[in-house]
């Protein structure tokens, strides 16, 4: 009579127990990308490649997302503050928001499933392929060779690729409140530069960013190089790259803010 | 002379003398190997692989011939028993050391595994420039001289995309004797390739282990094509070598298991049929069994 209990139990105990197995196996991957890092950042060429690809081909989903969430957010908060009295506030509102939780999160969340999709799919398919047991039989370590330098690029461009985000979607707010619904121009610029710490609101922000690029290459660096063999395989990994990093970035997003804005 | 052998390997006063290589680039003892303890895939191999010699290891799919070649490549460790390349033990390398040692190893898989981001040349150029501080003019030479040697010199440019397989082969070749290896590994030289890309594939394997004065192994089960080139034959099946020979031995042999293989005939030791109940119970279902 207890068999389908157990049996349920039993399932999800094996489960768990398989995901903090697979924790641990990621962490210790990250402790050997790290310790192989040197070649990534002495030959610093093989980084820059590697920015290329996931930094400079992230651009353009960059630009434009960013444009059209400030846009939407200059639309939206003018409708709020216009209420108020206060719409010459909406230049603070829309860089506020975008410096301290949008530009970051939604840059990252963009960063997962354009750069961090691509990058487990490469190095899944190099697995597939035998490049990776190839470079090893050569004497070259993939992890140092072709890993790190991958990892690096990632943690490099995810703040700067949200800096973009953040700048552009103040433009895309000037765009609508200033331009287009009339918003005073002075108050606008003024009030915003008044209202935005560089410590408190800025540096928080690149800070966010570089902790969701770290966290998106590792995920993606790892789902690569730990993905099945297969087509099958490399899909799946590519599918867990794309929604843990996005679950991550979530969950880290609500802890750094819980620490770095409790006192505001 | 195992004798005189002895005498110069002896210590004498707490000085070691020196030290004559083993005839044997490669020896496997009693190598036993399981990716878990219920399947074991290799179950007490003895293999000895001479210098200067191509040695075939053959024998049907999943019978262990790739992992024999992983565990002499360093790639997989031996469950039990002692794997010895160039007189070191490879289970007991560290990290650095195996480098080393593969630095003097050449290995060419089974599709070729070329880097897909990469022209042939740089293919090629790879171990180049990952291990010497060669130049880009000596490079160049070199990349050449090996393209040459496998007859893809106008290919330099072109992206794997761009070649059949039979070219890719070849230029996984050039990229695996870049660095003039000690020691070739072949996995499946001969798979999938059309009859004249496969006997150019076998002549280069002889030629260049011959102008190398290298040592290779070869896994196959390419019976026909191995037996043109190679010295020495093992034939390995449920992970235990069952014959071993010269290629006139093998031909000769009466062994039903060989001659099943070189034959490839259907009935012998070899069953066509995987480990299954019995038909009439699949058919028609336990109760009629």
């Amino acid at each position: 009579m207890l068999d389908a209990p157990v049996r349920v139990l039993r399932k999800l105990g094996a489960g768990v127990v398989d995901r903090i197995w697979r924790l641990g196996f990621a962490a210790r991957f990250l402790v050997a990308v790290l310790m192989y890092s040197g070649t990534a950042l002495r030959r610093f060429q093989l980084t820059v490649r590697e920015i290329y690809f996931t930094g400079v081909l992230s651009l353009i989903i960059i630009v434009v997302s960013g444009l059209f969430v400030g846009m939407v957010l200059g639309l939206q908060g003018y409708d709020t503050l216009q209420r108020y009295g206060s719409s010459e506030a909406l230049g603070v509102l829309v860089s506020l928001s975008l410096v301290r939780e949008l530009g970051p999160v939604v840059s990252g969340l963009l960063f997962a499933s354009r750069a961090g999709s691509a990058i487990t799919a490469e190095i899944g398919l190099m697995k597939t392929t035998e490049q990776l047991s190839a470079m090893e039989m050569m004497a070259v370590n993939p992890i140092a060779r072709v890993v790190a330098p991958r990892f690096w690029a990632g943690v490099i461009s995810m703040p700067l690729l949200a800096a973009l985000f953040s700048a552009l979607g103040v433009f895309g707010g000037y765009l609508v409140g200033v331009v287009l619904i009339g918003v005073d121009n002075g108050s606008f610029w003024s009030q915003m530069q008044s209202a935005v710490d560089f410590r408190q609101d800025i540096l928080n922000g690149v800070i966010k960013s570089v902790v969701f690029g770290a966290a998106v290459s590792w995920i993606a660096v790892f789902e690569g190089y730990d993905a099945v063999p297969t087509a099958e395989g490399v899909s799946g990994a590519t599918t867990r790259t794309v929604v843990t990093s996005s679950l991550a970035i979530l969950a880290l997003d609500f802890v750094l803010t819980a620490f770095m804005f409790r006192g505001v | 002379m195992p004798a005189i052998v002895a005498l110069l390997e002896c210590p004498i006063f707490g000085v070691e003398a020196v030290r004559v290589p083993s005839q044997y680039l490669v020896e496997l003892r009693n190598v036993v190997f399981a990716y878990d303890a219920t399947r074991p895939v290799l179950k007490g191999i003895d293999m000895a692989i001479p210098r200067g010699r191509v040695v075939a290891i053959m024998g049907g799919s999943g019978c262990g011939k790739t992992t024999t070649m992983r565990l002499i490549g360093g790639q997989l460790k031996a469950t039990s028993g002692e794997v010895i390349v160039a007189g070191e033990s490879v289970s007991q390398l560290d990290d650095r050391a195996l480098y080393m040692l593969r630095r003097r190893m050449g290995m060419l898989f089974q599709f070729g595994a070329l880097f897909t981001d990469m022209s042939v040349f740089d293919n090629v150029a790879f171990q180049m420039r990952e291990h010497t501080d060669l130049g880009p003019d000596l490079i160049n030479d070199l990349v050449m001289m090996k393209l040459n040697a496998v007859g893809l010199r106008g290919a330099a440019q072109l992206m794997p995309s761009e070649l059949s397989g039979g070219m890719a082969r070849r230029v996984a070749l050039a990229r695996a004797i870049a660095l003039d290896p000690l020691l070739m590994m072949y996995d499946e030289p001969f798979a999938g390739l059309d009859p004249i890309s496969l006997g150019v594939i076998g002549q280069l394997i002889r030629r260049l282990n011959d102008a190398l004065g290298a040592t290779s192994i070869i896994v196959t089960h390419d019976v026909q094509e191995s037996l043109q080139i190679v010295d020495y034959i093992y034939f390995v099946s449920e992970g235990r070598i069952v014959a071993e020979g010269s290629p006139e031995d093998i031909r000769a042999s009466r062994d039903p298991w060989v001659h099943q293989f070189v034959w490839a005939e259907s009935d012998g030791p070899v069953p066509f049929q995987f480990p299954s109940a019995p038909y009439r119970q699949d058919l028609l279902g336990a109760a009629h069994a």
